[in-house]
C-alpha cells in the first residue's frame, strides 16, 4: 500500500512524455484481485512440494510493494486483494469483486474454471492468467478478456525438445499418466517432436489406480514397479514424461530399466521460475521475496507477480490509472515487461499469451534456458517456443 | 611517480602513452586482474573478496575502490601494492557506485535495499541513506558535483539526487532495465542505458527531458541480444562508446548528433569500459568470455585482446 511519509514526494515528480502532471494530494488507486480456487486433491508425492498457504499471494504482495515504489514517484497506488477459494464458491467471490469494481482479476485456477471465470467476467475485467497451460485456452478457447502470463504446455514442450535435440537425443520415450492434463501435456509434447524432428519410439499410459500417495516404506514397492514398467521398451535416449497431476513422474529417476535421463514433469522439468536462478539481476529479486514470504519463490507467485507487474508497467508507462487506457497498452505492440529473463517480455498479439524464456531446471538449479540459440525466428526468438501466429487456431470474438 | 616527466612536456608529446596500471574486477574469480596499459601485459591477479563487481579509483590515484557485492561491503586498496588497507560500510549488495568528482563522498547503490548509501571516504562514515526506486544499479554524478543520478531496474527511472541535500528533485521514466548513467564533460547530457529496453536514453540535465533515444541494430544479431550497459564518453563530448552486452559489441555513437556511426566487435557479453587518462585506449570487460578487449579510440579499433580472470565486469584505469 501507499506510505504515508511518501505523499510529500509525489510533488517532485517531474516526468517526460507521456506522463499525465500528477500533482493531486491523493494518488491514482489501481486495484486488482487475485483470486486463487483450490482443488481437493491428494498431496504431491514429495513433501518439498506441499503448498504454503500463501502460494500466489507471496507474489501478489512483491509485487504490489514493486509497483507502489514506483507509483510513489508517479502518483499512483496500487492493491491487491487476495481470494482464496473454491470451486464450487469461485463465480460468486468473482462477482463479488467485480461488484466491488476490481477490473484486473488475477486467476490461480485450472483450465476449465479459468474459462468460466474469463467468460463470467466478459466486458466487466481483464483475467489475468497466472496458473493454467492449457493450449486450447490460447486456442480455439481463447478469449478476448484474457491475457496468458502462464506459459502454456506448448511453451514448455518447445522449451525441453529445443533443448533434447541440442543434446542430441532425439529418440524418446513417452509415458504419460491417465488424466486429462497428462494428455494436454503429452499432445504437447508430440507435437514438439514434430516441430523440431525428435522421434518418440515408445509411449506408455501410467494409470492412476488411486489410492494413498504415500505409505510408510513405499519406496520398497516403487523400486520393484519403476524398473518393471519401464522394460523392453524401443532403444531410446531419454525418458520423457508428462504427469502434470503428479503421480508418477518423480519416481522414474534412477528407477528406469534402462540408464537413461528423465526430463518432462520430473528430472529436468521446464519451468516458468526456479527459486536457484541468479541470472540477470534475479538474485535481488528472490531476496526481496524471501525476505517478504519467508521461503523460496514458487513459479505460481512468479506468475502472479508477473501478472501485476504487467499491470504496474502499464500505468507507469501511460501514466494513467484508467482501466481502458491500462487494457490496451498491455496488449499493444508497444508494451513490454522485465521480467529477470534477460529480455523483454512482450504480447502475443494472436492469442494473448505473453512471450517469455523457459528455465530447464533441476530440483536443485537452473540447467539452461530456452530459446536455445540455434533456432531462429524472423519475428521473434521467443515465438519458436509456443503456438506461433500461422498455427494459431485463436479467434477472437469481437463484441 | 610520475611527476617528475609530467613536467616536460615536449618528451610527453614525443613519447608514446605512459604505461598506466588498469584494473579489472573479475566477478566469479573473487580477485583483481592488474594490466600494464602500455605493454597490455598481465602484471598480476590479487584477492579482492567476494563477487568484486565495481571498481574505481579516486583522482590522485592513491585509493582503488572495489564493491565486494557478497561481502556486503566495499573494500579499499592501495593501487601499487595491492593489499587492503580498509573497507568502506556499503549497505547490502553493493553493485554501482560513483565518486564526487573532489574524491569524496563514495555515492552506492544497494540493488537489494532500494537504497543509495553516501559514504565519506575519509571518516568512513555513512553519511546518508536516500530512498529511490526499486534494485537501484547505475550510479553517475554531474561534472561540478552538485548532482547525482541513481537508475533503478523495476521502477525503470533515472533519480536526480542534490548532492549536498541528499534529496531527489527530478525522476525521468526510461525503457526498461536501467544500467548506467553518464555525463559527459561539459555537463550538457546524460546518457542513461537501458538493458532490457535496448536504448540509450540522452538526457538534458538542466530540463530533464529525454531529447533523443539511441537505438541500435546489427545484422545478424538478435534484436534481444542488444542490451546496452556501460557508457563512456570522450572529454571533447564527440565519441560515445556504448557496450551492448550479449551482442559481443561495443557502439561507437557520435557526441553531438547522437547517431550511431560503428559497432566493434569485442569478447562476449561485454560489461563495462573505462579510457586510459590520455583517452589513446578504452578497455572493455568481456565477461562471458573471460579477457579484455583493447580499442584504439582515434582510430575506432579494436587493437587486441588479453586473458583476465573469471568473469571480468568491471574496468579502471589509474590517473597518470
Amino acid at each position: 500500500m501507499f506510505k504515508g511519509i511518501m505523499t510529500s514526494m509525489v510533488g517532485l515528480v517531474a516526468l517526460t512524455s507521456p506522463i499525465v502532471a500528477q500533482t493531486a494530494a491523493d494518488p491514482v488507486l489501481i486495484p486488482a484481485a487475485v483470486l486463487r480456487v483450490d482443488r481437493e486433491g491428494l498431496p504431491p508425492i514429495s513433501r518439498l512440494d506441499l503448498p504454503p498457504d500463501d502460494l500466489g499471494f507471496a507474489g501478489a504482495r512483491l509485487a504490489i510493494e514493486d509497483n507502489d515504489t514506483t507509483g510513489r514517484f508517479m502518483g499512483q497506488d496500487f492493491d491487491a486483494t487476495e481470494v482464496a477459494t473454491t470451486p464450487d464458491a469461485a463465480m460468486a467471490d468473482l462477482d463479488r469483486l467485480l461488484s466491488d469494481g476490481i477490473a484486473f482479476v488475477v486467476v490461480l485456477a485450472d483450465d476449465q474454471m479459468t474459462l468460466d471465470l474469463a467468460d463470467r467476467a466478459g466486458d466487466r475485467a481483464l483475467i489475468l492468467n497466472a496458473l493454467a497451460r492449457g493450449d486450447r485456452l490460447r486456442g480455439a478457447d481463447c478469449r478476448l478478456n484474457t491475457i496468458h502470463v502462464a506459459p502454456s504446455h506448448a511453451m514448455m514442450a518447445d522449451g525441453l525438445t529445443q533443448f533434447l535435440m541440442w543434446k542430441n537425443w532425439p529418440r524418446w520415450f513417452l509415458i504419460e499418466g491417465s488424466h486429462g492434463v497428462d494428455t494436454d501435456f503429452a499432445d504437447a509434447l508430440r507435437r514438439s517432436a514434430v516441430k523440431f524432428g525428435a522421434k518418440i519410439v515408445e509411449e506408455r499410459v501410467y494409470e492412476d489406480t488411486g489410492g494413498a500417495r504415500r505409505t510408510d516404506s513405499g519406496h520398497v514397492q516403487v523400486q520393484k514397479q519403476m524398473p518393471v514398467f519401464t522394460q523392453r521398451a524401443a532403444e531410446h535416449d531419454v525418458v520423457v514424461a508428462a504427469d502434470e497431476t503428479d503421480v508418477f513422474a518423480a519416481y522414474l529417476p534412477y528407477q528406469t530399466w534402462e540408464p537413461r535421463p528423465v526430463a518432462g514433469s520430473a528430472g529436468l522439468v521446464p519451468r516458468s521460475w526456479h527459486p536457484a536462478m541468479e541470472a540477470w539481476g534475479a538474485s535481488q529479486f528472490q531476496n526481496r521475496f524471501e525476505a517478504l514470504a519467508n521461503r523460496p519463490m514458487r513459479e505460481e507467485d512468479y506468475q502472479t507477480w508477473l501478472a501485476l507487474r504487467l499491470i504496474g508497467e502499464a500505468a507507469t508507462r501511460t501514466g494513467s490509472g484508467d482501466v481502458q487506457t491500462l487494457k490496451d497498452f498491455m496488449l499493444s505492440q508497444d508494451f513490454e515487461v522485465a521480467g529477470f529473463k534477460g529480455q523483454k517480455l512482450t504480447m502475443r498479439d494472436w492469442d494473448h499469451q505473453l512471450r517469455q524464456p523457459i528455465l530447464l531446471t533441476t530440483g536443485q538449479l537452473m540447467i539452461s534456458v530456452s530459446p536455445q540459440e540455434q533456432y531462429l525466428h524472423q519475428t521473434s526468438q521467443l515465438d519458436t517456443l509456443g503456438t506461433d501466429r500461422p498455427e494459431t487456431e485463436c479467434e477472437f470474438e469481437t463484441p | 611517480m610520475m611527476k617528475p616527466i609530467l613536467t616536460c612536456a615536449l618528451c610527453l608529446a614525443a613519447a608514446p602513452a605512459m604505461a598506466n596500471r588498469v584494473f579489472v574486477t573479475n566477478e566469479k574469480g573473487n580477485d583483481v586482474t592488474v594490466l600494464d596499459s602500455e605493454t597490455l601485459e598481465v602484471i598480476g591477479t590479487y584477492p579482492a573478496g567476494n563477487r568484486p563487481r565495481g571498481i574505481t579509483i579516486s583522482p590522485d590515484g592513491s585509493e582503488l575502490y572495489v564493491c565486494a557485492s557478497d561481502d556486503d561491503l566495499v573494500r579499499v586498496f592501495d593501487p601499487q601494492t595491492m593489499e587492503e588497507t580498509h573497507t568502506l560500510p556499503s549497505g547490502p549488495d553493493p553493485e554501482l557506485f560513483v565518486l564526487h568528482p573532489s574524491g569524496n563522498p563514495l555515492y552506492i547503490a544497494n540493488e537489494d535495499d532500494n537504497l543509495v548509501t553516501v559514504v565519506d571516504t575519509e571518516t568512513h562514515k555513512v553519511l546518508a541513506e536516500i530512498p529511490v526506486g526499486v534494485e537501484p544499479e547505475g550510479m553517475g554524478v554531474s561534472p561540478d558535483g552538485k548532482t547525482v543520478i541513481n537508475t533503478s531496474e523495476t521502477t525503470n527511472m533515472a533519480h536526480f539526487i542534490d548532492s549536498e541535500s541528499f534529496e531527489i528533485y527530478a525522476n525521468v521514466l526510461v525503457d526498461s532495465r536501467p544500467r548506467f548513467a553518464e555525463y559527459n564533460h561539459d555537463g550538457s547530457k546524460l546518457y542513461v542505458s537501458s538493458e532490457i529496453g535496448g536504448t540509450v536514453s540522452v538526457i538534458d540535465p538542466a530540463s530533464q527531458q529525454i531529447t533523443h533515444k539511441i537505438e541500435f541494430e546489427i545484422p545478424g544479431v538478435l534484436p534481444e541480444a542488444i542490451q546496452p550497459v556501460g557508457v563512456r564518453v570522450t572529454a571533447d563530448g564527440k565519441k560515445v562508446f556504448v557496450a551492448l552486452g550479449p551482442a559481443n559489441r561495443v557502439a561507437v555513437v557520435d557526441g553531438e548528433t547522437d547517431e550511431v556511426r560503428d559497432y566493434l566487435l569485442v569478447g562476449q557479453r561485454v560489461w563495462q569500459m573505462g579510457f586510459t587518462p590520455d583517452e589513446s585506449m578504452l578497455f572493455t570487460t568481456n565477461g562471458n568470455s573471460n579477457d579484455v578487449s583493447v580499442i584504439d579510440v582515434e582510430a575506432e579499433k579494436v587493437i587486441k585482446s588479453v586473458q583476465v580472470g573469471q568473469q571480468p565486469w568491471g574496468v579502471v584505469v589509474a590517473p597518470d
